[in-house]
């Protein structure tokens, strides 16, 4: 029923490793990105005309540089940004190169989510702090960040599930995980059920993180009469 | 006190210059209920939001208790606004804090401890009627409790000022009587000094002591809450008083009188009197009956009949008729 390459690569551990290196590098590239994206998305919300605190060049430019990053295909991004990796990490190939260009990939992206769901929180809200004498970074950590907080989980949810796919691409730069499985054993190598597999394996991940996620934002959303603490 | 001088504010778009508010001269007293009423669009939220500069006036001054808060730098105004509290339309709850801690948030704000600030916000609940709802999350309340959550958190800081943006705007009648009730019971127990905006003369006649009405950026006519509410001297002050559009007389083009009752007279059968002893009819366009500052108060425009003799004799009986009235 399955080729005796899906059997051995099994029984050798490497398809069960692929699953733990996808998740392990979906997960620490999500974190870093956030490190990254969410200050920026801040950022980019409170400099915005309609923002707390407008400053028009500083949003134009980071603007700007967000769209440039975000523009780019992935697979081009992640060759053109070699030197870069090499760079930061002092190789340009293997799992550490994978998580630089899964980075610079991402933070542009989130930085975009954490702002559009920092423009979900109600404008009322926001005077209503300002109309108590709340400061700009107060208003920030006490009220954009939490209010917005089902929202920033949610993006985090789409945002990880992006990062995911990107990680299979990074096969080409000689990043591990189920997609580098999927092309060398199961396409270069004609075993489609190895493949498939992979195919498999990555859609239960994607939906694990996806209910997960939900099912996060959801009891932690005050909004809901259910959630309560 | 607050003093408003010769405010304006005007907005500027990439083609145009929008003006808000104009040559605005406004004196609020310590103690009182001031309403200030007008349609929407006649810049009177622009101007509420002057008076903690959550909007800049692009003319005149905000004088606070004597002080010009224009010239106010950022930390000074961030402790001024402290002072003043406000409520909104909307509420303006933060959705994901619990009752008790909106109440706490203007206190985490300027520094208090948890303990105390948490005390302090037990004792405005319970004030406002909502100790037992500490722990619900504002998309458990109703609107008139969220109202009652927004209006213990305004008064946290213990603010001398309290600014309500069409506070029952968004509330049943029902409801938006309590939270009048609540605001006089504030004003008169605690001495906050109330601004009041509203599109609604039934709020100004139910807690306001003066009353100022705004029509197209400027102040159309000022003065004691009963005064403007008996003798309307501006058209606007007129169409609020009677809150159907003036044209739906208009089609009638009879002559039209405006009466208006008080305490004294309000009880007596005038109308029908008046009918039977002048053996000619008149067609009720409007009428109303107000309590202002607990006493009834009424109006009522009739259109004369077309017969000329029919409507001299009516106004002769009017002449002698203890009814305040005028030809409109």
């Amino acid at each position: 029923m399955f080729s005796d390459m899906l059997v051995k690569l099994w029984e050798n551990g490497i398809i069960q490793r692929g699953i733990w290196e996808t998740i392990y590098m979906t997960a620490i590239s999500t974190f870093i990105a956030y490190v990254i994206g969410l200050p920026l998305g801040v950022i980019l919300n409170v400099t915005d005309k309609e923002g707390i605190y407008p400053v028009y060049w500083i949003n134009r430019i980071l603007g700007l540089i967000v769209n440039f990053f975000r523009s780019i295909p992935f697979i081009i991004l992640m060759v053109a940004m070699l030197p870069v990796a090499k760079f930061i990490v002092g190789v340009s190939l293997g799992n550490k190169a994978m998580i630089v260009m899964l980075v610079i990939a991402a933070a542009p992206y989130v930085a975009r989510m954490v702002e559009s769901s920092l423009k979900e929180v109600d404008a009322g809200v926001i005077e209503a702090a300002q109309s108590m004498g709340t400061g700009n970074m107060q208003i920030v950590w006490k009220v954009l960040l939490p209010e917005a907080r089902p929202s920033l989980i949610i993006g985090a949810v789409i945002s990880m599930v992006t990062i995911l796919g990107y990680s299979a691409m990074a096969a080409t730069i000689g990043g591990t995980g189920l997609g580098q499985i999927a092309v060398s054993y199961g396409h270069q190598r004609f075993n489609p059920d190895v493949t498939w597999t992979c195919v498999f394996l990555t859609v239960i991940i994607v939906q694990v993180i996806q209910e997960l996620g939900t099912w996060i934002a959801h009891k932690t959303d005050r909004r809901i009469g259910t959630g309560r603490a | 006190m607050i003093e408003l001088r010769h405010l304006g504010k005007t907005y500027k778009t990439a083609d145009k210059e929008i003006v808000a508010l104009e040559d605005i001269d406004l004196s609020v007293q310590d103690g009182e209920i001031f309403g200030i009423i007008g349609v929407s669009g006649a810049g009177k939220s622009t101007l509420v939001r002057c008076i903690n500069l959550l909007e800049k006036p692009t003319a005149g001054q905000v004088l606070i208790d004597g002080e010009d808060i224009t010239a106010l730098d950022r930390k000074s105004l961030l402790s001024l606004r402290r002072s003043i509290g406000m409520i909104f339309q909307g509420f303006n709850l933060l959705e994901q804090r619990s009752v008790l801690r909106n109440v706490t948030f203007p206190l985490e704000v300027s520094g208090i401890k948890r303990a105390a600030a948490r005390d302090r916000a037990m004792e405005l609940l319970d004030l406002v009627g909502l100790k037992d709802r500490a722990g619900s999350y504002p998309s458990q309340l109703s609107g008139g409790q969220k109202q009652r959550v927004a209006i213990a958190r305004a008064l946290a800081t213990g603010p001398k000022y309290l600014l309500c943006d069409e506070a029952t705007s968004a509330l049943d009648p029902n409801t938006t009587r309590s939270i009048l009730d609540l605001l006089k019971r504030i004003n008169k127990t605690m001495g906050v000094t109330i601004i009041v905006i509203t599109h609604e003369m039934r709020v100004i006649n139910q807690i306001c002591d003066r009353v100022a009405v705004l029509d197209q950026s400027r102040i159309a006519e000022e003065g004691k809450v009963s005064d403007v509410f008996l003798n309307p001297q501006s058209e606007i002050a007129k169409e609020l008083i009677l809150p159907v559009g003036k044209k739906d007389y208009d089609i009638h083009g009879g002559r039209r009188v405006r009466l208006t009752f008080h305490s004294e007279n309000s009880g007596k059968p005038l109308i029908s009197e008046m009918v039977l002893e002048c053996q000619a009819p008149v067609n009720i366009l409007f009428a109303e009956t107000k309590e202002i500052d607990g006493q009834p108060y009424g109006q009522m425009l009739i259109e004369l009949p077309g017969d000329e003799r029919d409507a001299d004799r009516i106004l002769s009986w009017l002449k002698n008729s203890p009814v305040e009235w005028k030809e409109e």
